[in-house]
């Protein structure tokens, strides 16, 4: 813990965590802000390959947009754990006395602020260069927003597992990227439903439940892995 | 309930596993041959042509079983996984480990006779549908726990990784599935299922029962000849299998 007060109870462990990732990253920025760019260079070559017509965009914007958010959360996990076992603090972290899922969860939760929840205000900005029409645009925040925190949950797993390894980025995405199939169809056809005139009830109640379910399970998963990358 | 729970604590021993795997080996071994092979000329020499797709449905009776056990190998590998986080069982360590090449083999298999029977029947090697999608995911996660493995030198800490990860995969599966149904379009749906009876002629689903019960058999020889080798190869500075090579026995 950087902090000199130890904190006795489970929110101040969480805070203080939290506070401590979100004044790291925010003293590293190009960091976080790299994730950020990488998704509008991308854009930038999808709109190039695909030609720069309207209807050819719009058609798949909220397509495009989720698969590069999916892409650069992947390329933003890489660095979550990876400070923290270089110089031990995650071995300290894992040796509390407190429950050790309630600082990875404060983790987890900094790097959506920086990645799911940045890429989200920041969709706007994609919709427009993609020609998403603008009453569209509700329903894809929506979906990005209910859908991102899962990314960064089951995300962090595969982070976990793979820190200890030296070449670790192309196996990030080989092992989590999968997982990311359902949220990537419920959050495209959210949008996709809305624009046919459709309900979208079910696509958010179905990205409110994998988040929820990321929510319960992906911290424990989390803390095994890392105890495992630890250990080797 | 004692004698279960006798057999659950012996089962941390490999080498007792070992010395009564043998038996269940050569079971499941005459059982797959004697099955498969029944199973498969049935299906295939005496089964009735189908009225719409003739005689090109039939190589439904490798299709469907290697797409079933391929699911299955999957869900073995999860409940293996929980058994070795849980219990640190060896032996689940093992099952992890000789799994993997069974289960993506058959997933290959299954995908590739899909592109085969497509061909004649949708006019496609490849329909991006409910089913198909979802093989083509599960054979990423098998590749995904095969790298995680290849990727681990310790072996103790690849194992327990691997079963993080098979863990966590097999609770993602069913919600890789539904979404992945969602947008079901051109396939069929599913051929078999245990409340309903199924809309085939017996002369023509007989043959697949057979066969989906074969290749079951064909997964557990595997799995144990395979579980057998691995136990020796580890236990290898053991006196119980220095005496059983000393003695000349497999």
């Amino acid at each position: 813990m950087a902090d000199s007060a130890q904190p006795r109870s489970v929110v101040g462990l969480f805070g203080t965590q939290l506070r401590r990732e979100i004044q790291t990253t925010a003293r590293s920025m190009e960091e976080a802000v790299n994730p950020l760019i990488f998704l509008f260079l991308a854009i930038t070559l999808f709109a190039l390959s695909v030609g720069g017509g309207v209807e050819d965009l719009r058609a798949r914007a909220s397509g495009i947009i989720w698969v590069l958010v999916l892409l650069a959360n992947m390329l933003s996990l890489e660095s979550l754990f990876r400070r923290d076992y270089d110089d031990g603090t995650l071995e300290q972290m894992l040796l509390l006395a407190q429950p050790v899922f309630v600082p990875i969860l404060a983790k987890i939760v900094a790097q959506w602020c920086l990645s799911g929840l940045a890429m989200t205000l920041l969709a706007p900005l994609a919709a427009l260069i993609l020609y998403l029409p603008t009453n569209e645009l509700p329903v894809l925040l929506l979906s990005l927003l209910l859908g991102t925190p899962a990314l960064s949950l089951f995300g962090a797993v595969g982070a976990a597992l793979t820190v200890g390894l030296r070449r670790g980025g192309v196996l990030l995405g080989l092992l989590i990227l999968p997982l990311y199939v359902p949220v990537l169809i419920f959050g495209v056809g959210a949008v996709s439903e809305h624009m046919a005139g459709v309900s979208i009830n079910a696509q958010i109640y179905w990205l409110l439940a994998i988040t929820m379910l990321a929510l319960t399970v992906a911290p424990f998963a989390v803390q095994a892995a890392l105890r495992i990358s630890v250990e080797q | 309930m004692a004698s279960l729970k006798e057999f659950w604590h012996r089962l941390g021993s490999p080498r007792w596993f070992y010395q009564i795997s043998g038996l269940w080996l050569k079971l499941f071994g005459v059982l797959a041959l004697l099955l498969l092979v029944t199973g498969s000329v049935w299906g295939l020499a005496f089964a009735p042509p189908d009225y719409q797709q003739g005689n090109s449905f039939r190589i439904m009776y490798v299709h469907v079983p290697t797409a079933i056990v391929s699911q299955s190998a999957y869900l073995v590998m999860g409940v293996a996984g929980i058994v070795l986080l849980v219990w640190r069982m060896k032996l689940a360590d093992m099952v992890l480990a000789t799994i993997v090449p069974f289960g993506m083999s058959m997933t290959v298999l299954a995908l590739v006779t899909g592109a085969i029977w497509g061909k004649p029947t949708w006019g496609a090697w490849w329909v991006w549908d409910a089913r198909t999608t979802s093989m083509l995911v599960l054979l990423f996660l098998y590749f995904g726990i095969y790298a995680l493995r290849q990727s681990i030198p310790a072996r103790e800490s690849a194992g327990r990784a691997c079963a993080v990860l098979a863990v966590v995969g097999m609770i993602n599966i069913p919600i890789i599935k539904y979404s992945v149904d969602w947008w079901l379009t051109l396939h069929q749906p599913a051929t078999f299922t245990l409340t309903q009876a199924p809309s085939m002629p017996a002369v023509m689903w007989l043959p697949l029962a057979i066969n989906v019960l074969g290749i079951y058999c064909l997964f557990g020889a595997n799995l144990l000849s395979r579980l057998r080798l691995e136990i020796l190869r580890r236990e290898a500075g053991t006196q119980w299998v220095r005496d059983l090579v000393a003695r000349g026995a497999p």
